[in-house]
């Protein structure tokens, strides 16, 4: 145990997630002994998220706007929009550059067992963007794990009656694996959602 | 069969099993949330897998998995079978420990594999899940004699706290009654009577829910908190949960309605 302040912020940074006592030791000590080591500039960042940034009143994305970069967007098509479960979604999406549409947020996956319902999510939200004639297509890329398909067999359902296209990101083989270590509930997957190469 | 994970550091999971013959363990799965894991689609809930434990110093680690049976697929593709899987497993981990027996491991690999194939509303299964699951535990509810004296029944006072129906004489005054239907559905869904069960109508299915949740938040202490997510749409059917596939269009779009019992008290409405 240290002595005061030194101490705090040891137990400060170990609250943080993924950070064990050692981590945080390491971090405290490196602030301290690095004279280099900006740290108004990190305790003004560190403010500064917390009050500047919020979520889009659209989407559900992070922004310091009212509405994030994509919804302000004209280039984007509202044509169609892609249900993810978090915000990081959203960024692991953009990364491909294949989709040009609007995003929804949900805020998680629906899991019981964790008290998570269809309430605690932003599905009402979802559905008055749905209310004009606009949104042609819903794109649900919610997690391929059990929480992430039950929400999708949610959605699918709540949506037929709007008669919209409403279509599930693919499951199959990852990009550079080999075909023999891959297991069996991925491999069916794969099988499912075949494609034709040639007729 | 794996219950419930948790999510540990970057991609790793804590899994939450029940074993067959070492009764429930929790081990971390290293790296299954990465979508590069070998063997991350079968530690998933619901799952039946073949594992491979090295014994660490607070929890064991999972070093290999083979797929048995899995119904994860199948009970997803059905909202409401969902919820009350979740229900399910929810309750296995709160009433075993390192201790339980292969009675309850049975049951609830039974009761998820009848979800999973919609051999009955899943409904009638988690209700009738939780009754046995209670049994094997020790808190068997009496339906027919009094569960005070033992007096030969009918009796239709029902008394979450002395542990089934109760005659009118140890009956505590405003104790609430059941109808014969009700108890007769209840008898049925204790002893597995399938036939019984799935005559009986919604209001009586939904009454003897709201005693079935009410009699388990009792004796299990803390409140379930997936039972107040369950969803009471009517079953898909066979044929349809086959056409449908996993978390694919085409499942019903029946509306969602809410449980009809208080699942934070337990109380029947």
């Amino acid at each position: 145990m240290y002595e005061g302040i030194v101490q705090d912020l040891i137990d400060e940074f170990g609250r943080l997630p993924g950070i064990g006592p050692k981590s945080a030791q390491r971090i405290a000590f490196h602030i301290l002994q690095t004279e280099t080591f900006d740290t108004t500039r990190l305790a003004e960042l560190l403010v500064d998220v917390k009050t500047k940034v919020r979520f889009c009143e659209i989407c559900g994305n992070v922004t310091e706007e009212e509405r994030c970069s994509i919804c302000r967007d004209p280039r984007r098509s509202p044509a169609t929009i892609c249900v993810v479960e978090e915000a990081k979604d959203v960024q692991a999406i953009e990364r491909t550059r294949e989709f040009r549409g609007l995003y929804h947020v949900l805020g998680g996956a629906i899991s019981p067992i964790d008290g998570i319902g269809p309430d605690d999510l932003r599905i009402r939200q979802l559905v008055q963007r749905l209310a004009d004639d606009t949104v042609t297509e819903v794109i649900i890329a919610t997690d391929p794990n059990l929480e992430g398909e039950a929400t999708a067999t949610y959605l699918s359902r709540m949506l037929s009656p709007f008669g919209l296209r409403v279509t599930r990101l693919a499951s199959g083989l990852p990009v550079g694996g080999d075909l023999e270590y891959a297991d069996e509930v991925t491999l069916g997957r794969a099988f499912e959602g075949r494609r034709v190469v040639s007729d | 069969m794996i219950l419930r994970t948790h999510k540990l550091g970057e991609a790793d999971r804590i899994l939450t099993m029940l074993s067959r013959s070492h009764g429930k363990i929790r081990a971390v799965a290293k790296g299954v949330r990465r979508t590069a894991s070998k063997f991350g689609a079968r530690l998933e809930p619901f799952m039946v897998a073949d594992l491979q434990l090295y014994e660490g110093r607070s929890l064991d680690i999972v070093t290999q998995a083979e797929s048995i049976g899995s119904y994860g697929a199948a009970i997803v593709s059905d909202y409401a079978s969902y919820t009350a899987a979740s229900v399910l497993v929810e309750t296995a981990d709160k009433l075993t420990d390192a201790e339980a027996g292969l009675q309850q491991y049975l049951l609830l690999v039974g009761a998820l594999r009848s979800l999973a194939q919609r051999a009955h509303d899943p409904q009638l299964i988690l209700d009738s899940y939780l009754l046995r699951a209670l049994s094997i535990a020790g808190w068997a509810p009496s339906f027919g004699d009094c569960a005070v004296t033992g007096a030969p029944g009918p009796h239709s006072a029902f008394v979450v706290q002395l542990g089934g129906v109760v005659a009118d004489e140890a009956a505590p005054p405003g104790a609430p009654r059941l109808d014969p239907q009700t108890l007769a559905l209840l008898g049925a869904l204790l002893s597995g009577d399938w036939a019984t069960a799935e005559a009986m109508g919604e209001s009586t299915r939904n009454q003897a829910s709201g005693v079935v949740a009410a009699y388990t938040q009792w004796h299990l202490e803390r409140g379930l908190r997936s039972l107040q997510h369950v969803d009471r749409t009517p079953a898909v059917s066979a044929a349809d949960a086959g056409a449908a596939g996993a978390g694919a269009a085409g499942v019903s779009a029946s509306g969602v309605t809410a449980p009809r019992i208080n699942a934070r008290t337990g109380e029947v409405l």
